[in-house]
């Protein structure tokens, strides 16, 4: 389409701006992490690596971190097996209430985080789970299961069956073609699928705020009880990192291995 | 080589290999059990216990459950002031934050979808996923520090005499709006990407200008993906608790759900405040699908 050139001009400087809008907190997060001085004054006084070697010999935070990965991990598992398995069932076969089973499995991201946490909270305490690492696996695992089954999906739609059926027809069974054929195809799917459910669970706290109990912290647990107690900021800075870092990085990754060809939305 | 007993595992797995092909309803049986399990009865189950747990109560002298149902909750809800007054606020919000996201969003949605080289357009969408997907209660935590009161946006804004809002409403409209705007710009860059050339050509070439043709053609082409964006800006909005307990010192719904369970320990009456938020988003998603807002999801 032909633009008057001012115009373009602004389109180019509005999404600039906007894309400063979308990093400039996540810069400074980072800068207050290296942060020399205990407050967050501008600008900031100086530069060190103290706090990170703080953060790390810091009990509470390297549970709360091992808590969050076994959790992302756990929630990623059973995920990888739902979701693969709904996508396989939805892609590959007609039946009674399919559309309403893609419409559940949905549900989780499109309700507002506090209705399905309040929600587990209830049923977790009237079955008399105790609450810990497994009630929060099973929350996250919920949520996480729609972008495994995205992925899964979208290209289960892409990969022609022939294949499937020249592998048959050359004699192998289900297992064979599934193992020589329909995997590789969908191994790429698989991972970024993976890697968003773990991205996704690694940062999560409106749910796990329900689900997690007393006794056990995730990283963002930790820094939502730290925050305000000055004592503790530098280390809330550089646990912000931690999660950041560790959940920007599954998702560039697995942006890269869909390469903009699948849903990377959430829906 | 392979052992008589591989081979033996090997004949098996082979007949029921077979015996799936044969039976492809058995196949989908067994694709669908745990996934049925998992969503279908805990998820829902779940869900359907919150809405009986709204219909519960609990005794005031012991603050044990009572499992005798009762509309109470939802009379107190519905008729205390301070409640309306959260309840109407938080909608407010999410308005408010919908609108900015979708002012925002438009111009970069616009050059994304329209002018960028695909070069360009594929880094700023792996740019704009990237906050999206990741670093929720990081980037509410950034903005409390940004906001507070010897903080980033105070220093810049000192030496032309101006103050930040600190932690206020304001700073709450401020950081949804970042929060959720990404869920905004992909929607929308998308059902711009969908507008065929010719369309926008024709415009031109029967004279439309530039604005024109944007109020003419693209807005309301534009409109179905605008809609499905505010579905996850409001509903985003409605639930989130975390940003007016870091940016503010107002209570929103989310706020008040959380302190009936945990504060208050009253179950019952939390669940029956967050279905404000899930109905108010039962009718809006209805609505939105109504205005064809699914087909741009």
């Amino acid at each position: 389409m032909l633009l008057p050139r001012g115009l373009r001009i602004a389109l180019r400087i509005a999404s600039a701006a906007t894309l400063a809008f979308i990093y400039a907190p996540i810069g400074i997060i980072v800068l207050y992490s290296f942060n020399a001085a205990r407050v967050a004054t501008w600008p900031i006084s100086g530069l060190t690596l103290d706090w990170y070697a703080r953060a790390l010999g810091n009990a509470g935070i390297r549970n709360a971190l091992l808590t969050s990965l076994e959790a992302a991990v756990g929630a990623t598992v059973v995920a990888l097996i739902l979701g693969s398995l709904v996508a396989f069932a939805v892609q590959r076969h007609a039946f009674f209430g399919r559309q309403t089973l893609s419409f559940v499995v949905v549900l989780p991201l499109a309700l507002p985080g506090i209705v399905t946490g309040l929600a587990l909270n209830s049923a977790f305490r009237t079955l008399g789970f105790d609450f810990g690492l497994f009630t929060i696996v099973v929350g996250h695992a919920t949520f996480c299961v729609v972008v495994v089954f995205n992925n899964v999906v979208a290209r289960l739609r892409r990969t022609a069956r022939t294949a499937e059926e020249a592998s048959m027809d050359l004699g192998a069974d289900t297992f064979t073609t599934f193992r020589r054929i329909t995997f590789p195809a969908i191994r790429s799917a698989l991972l970024a699928g993976a890697l968003l459910a773990f991205a996704l669970s690694f940062d999560e706290i409106i749910v796990t705020n329900f689900t997690a109990g007393a006794g056990t912290q995730t990283l963002p647990l930790w820094i939502f009880t730290n925050f305000q107690r000055p004592n503790n900021l530098p280390l809330v800075n550089v646990a912000a990192v931690f999660v950041l870092v560790l959940s920007i990085v599954p998702v560039y990754v697995a942006s890269r291995l869909t390469s903009g060809t699948e849903s990377t939305g959430r829906t | 080589m392979t052992s008589p007993a591989q081979n033996h595992a090997g004949k098996r797995l082979r007949a029921l290999s077979a015996a799936l092909y044969r039976h492809p309803r058995a196949q989908l049986g067994l694709l669908l059990a745990a996934p049925l399990g998992w969503l279908v009865i805990a998820y829902l189950g779940s869900l359907a216990l919150f809405l009986i747990t709204s219909l519960w109560s609990v005794d005031a002298k012991t603050g044990n459950l009572v499992t005798e149902l009762t509309l109470k909750n939802y009379v107190t809800v519905a008729t205390t002031e301070v409640y309306r007054t959260i309840a109407i606020r938080t909608v407010v919000m999410a308005a408010l934050v919908t609108i900015t996201t979708v002012v925002i969003a438009f111009p970069i949605a616009f050059y994304m979808a329209r002018l960028a080289s695909s070069r360009t357009r594929g880094i700023l969408v792996v740019s704009i996923l990237l906050p999206l997907w990741s670093g929720y209660l990081v980037k509410v935590y950034a903005w409390r520090l940004i906001l507070s009161q010897n903080g980033v946006l105070n220093g810049v804004l000192e030496p032309f005499g101006l103050n930040g809002p600190g932690y206020s409403d304001v700073a709450v409209w401020l950081v949804e709006t970042y929060l959720w705007l990404p869920y905004m710009i992909v929607p929308i860059y998308a059902g711009l990407e969908r507008i065929p050339s010719s369309l926008l050509e024709a415009s031109s070439d029967l004279g439309g200008r530039a604005l024109l043709t944007f109020r003419r053609v693209v807005l309301p082409l534009a409109l179905p993906a605008v809609l499905a964006g505010s579905i996850f800006t409001f509903s985003l909005t409605l639930g989130d608790y975390i940003t007016p307990t870091l940016v503010s010192n107002t209570k929103f719904i989310g706020n008040v759900v959380y302190d009936f369970v945990g504060v208050a320990g009253n179950q019952p009456l939390a669940a029956a405040f967050a279905m404000v938020p899930v109905t108010i988003m039962l009718v809006y998603l209805f609505i939105a699908r109504r205005l064809g807002a699914f087909e741009a999801l």
